[in-house]
């Protein structure tokens, strides 16, 4: 027999190994999927938590229900990949080898990477919302503010779902306006990119949006610490922002194994260098890398894996059967971004092609509207939690091509490139 | 279509100054390019611009945190030697493409 190992069961490897389960020839491989974690977490909900919009209950269930039963499921911790032996080393098992390899072992939060984050006022006056913890201790917080200075710090450009903070800004507008009390509240949004988008059709269309919702955007912000007494952001080149509640975006990085595996990318934040068409990895020809794992240059987002998921699926067959790996993955993305007040727009792009104006998924008719914010849009990104449990992670396909389609996008002359 | 005029030849350019063909670079373009935003240019400039260049032409995705793990400089230092937005205009200086993001 041989050995499929899938190290994570997040988006991309929960997806991964219902395709192969079914594309394998099962009395050849063994598939095994290995995870620290029980519990699968909906990230894309944990935006509507700190807004009492979904429940902490909605965005939780148990990994084991999108498994298929026979593949192997590990509880455990990979602590070494030794890709010269092709073999995985864990915490309490000893060692799993494998024929192939998959890492899908996701970005996380690391909110220690900024001195002063977890200072003595984390999770009193600083949260994230990139975790489930961050997220409900942020909904409590939110219930009984008064107001003041609310500052959404990106703390790095490369983080995963990029256009999260954005639609957080957006729906604190709404939040507040709700509650009567928007007057008393400044928001301000600080990042270490030019702007709160850097694409030139995006950030034609939401620069508006920022402005009509008066958040104040500071560009070229990149923290370096925060001062806990003063309450105060300090960048690199020691500009401040005072905040008085501050919702911030830590570090996002890959597995801590990547490290002592010696596989991670030379910014030192984990992510495996990975051929960004066929998502092999660049240092072992038998070990291939999928979702917020790898370091190709696209958004890190569920969209992406899935995505990702039928590229991969192809060349991991082609791979085992010795066949050159033909399928190209484009870089392609798609994106809700929620603006309040149950509406939200919608981008399509990839590698090439910044997100343009348009219908999707199909030409004229839509129903969706392409960097256009309507309520199509907004029951769109709410259908798509029941889309995610029950279409994505079982492996199944949607319908939208896995590369871009330019259908239905308005191009101007010409395409702009990148 | 932009250029600029540099030692009798022209250097093509897009709408925001960066050089479009980075084989056209060279030490003394780096220098005009760098009076244009008033930096001078010391040795220590020039060894982070030769490791951007390196670095891209290895098809390498540039970011602020990967020049701060190069060895040459770290962040802060970064900041000081080329003020503002550090890396967009030690790209453009180096004759590099404007680093992207996603969004």
């Amino acid at each position: 027999m041989k050995n499929l190992l899938i190290l994570g069961s997040g988006t991309a490897g929960t997806m991964m190994a219902n395709k192969l389960h079914k594309d394998l020839n099962r009395k050849v491989w063994n598939i095994t999927i290995v995870d620290p974690e029980v519990v699968h977490y909906y990230q894309p909900g944990f935006l509507f938590v700190p807004f009492g919009i979904y429940q902490p209950e909605d965005v939780v269930r148990m990994k084991a229900e999108f498994l298929p039963r026979e593949v192997n499921f590990i509880v455990d911790e990979v602590t070494r990949i030794t890709g010269e032996k092709n073999e995985v080393t864990l915490k309490e098992r000893g060692t799993l080898p494998y024929d192939v390899l998959i890492i899908a072992t996701g970005a996380n939060v690391v909110p220690g990477e900024t001195p002063g984050l977890e200072g003595k006022l984390w999770h009193k006056e600083i949260f994230d919302f990139y975790t489930y913890e961050g997220a409900t201790l942020l909904a409590k917080k939110l219930e009984t503010w008064q107001g003041g200075k609310l500052v959404i710090n990106l703390t790095e450009t490369l983080i995963k779902c990029p256009v999260a903070p954005l639609e957080f800004a957006f729906l604190a507008d709404a939040y507040f306006t709700e509650k009567g009390m928007r007057s008393k509240v400044e928001i301000f949004y600080v990042t270490p990119l030019s702007g709160a988008f850097t694409k030139p059709k995006a950030t034609k269309m939401l620069s508006a949006l920022l402005e009509e919702k008066h958040i104040t955007v500071i560009p070229d912000f990149y923290v370096q610490e925060v001062d806990n007494e003063r309450k105060v952001l300090i960048s690199y080149d020691q500009k401040e922002v005072p905040f008085d509640l501050l919702v911030t975006v830590p570090v996002n990085k890959g597995a801590d194994m990547i490290a002592a595996s010696h596989m991670g990318d030379e910014d030192g934040l984990n992510f495996v260098p990975t051929d960004k068409h066929t998502l092999q990895s660049k240092k072992f020809e038998n070990v291939f890398v999928i979702g917020d794992a790898t370091n190709v240059p696209a958004s890190k987002a569920g969209s992406v894996a899935h995505f990702e998921g039928e590229i991969l699926l192809e060349n991991i067959l082609s791979f085992i059967h010795q066949l050159p790996l033909e399928a190209k993955f484009d870089g392609h993305a798609n994106c809700f971004i929620e603006t309040g007040y149950g509406k939200a727009a919608l981008i399509d792009f990839n590698y090439e092609t910044e997100p343009l104006a348009g219908k999707f998924p199909w030409p004229i008719v839509g129903p969706m509207g392409l960097l256009k914010v309507n309520r199509a849009n907004h029951f769109g990104k709410l259908a798509f939690r029941w889309i995610y449990w029950h279409i994505l992670l079982t492996g199944k396909s949607l319908p939208v091509t896995s590369n871009m389609s330019m259908a239905g996008k308005e191009v101007e002359k010409e395409i702009v490139k990148h | 279509m932009e250029t600029l005029e540099f030692n009798n030849k022209t250097i093509a350019v897009n709408e925001e100054g960066y050089l479009k063909d980075s084989a056209q670079w060279s030490p003394e373009l780096a220098h005009q390019l760098a009076k244009d935003v008033n930096i001078s240019l010391t040795d220590k400039h020039f060894q982070v611009l030769n490791w951007l260049r390196a670095k891209q032409a290895e098809g390498v995705a540039l970011s602020i945190r990967k020049v701060g793990n190069s060895g040459i400089v770290d962040i802060k230092e970064f900041y000081q030697l080329f003020p503002g937005g550090p890396l967009k205009i030690s790209s453009k200086i180096a004759g590099i493409p404007k680093p992207v993001s996603c969004i």
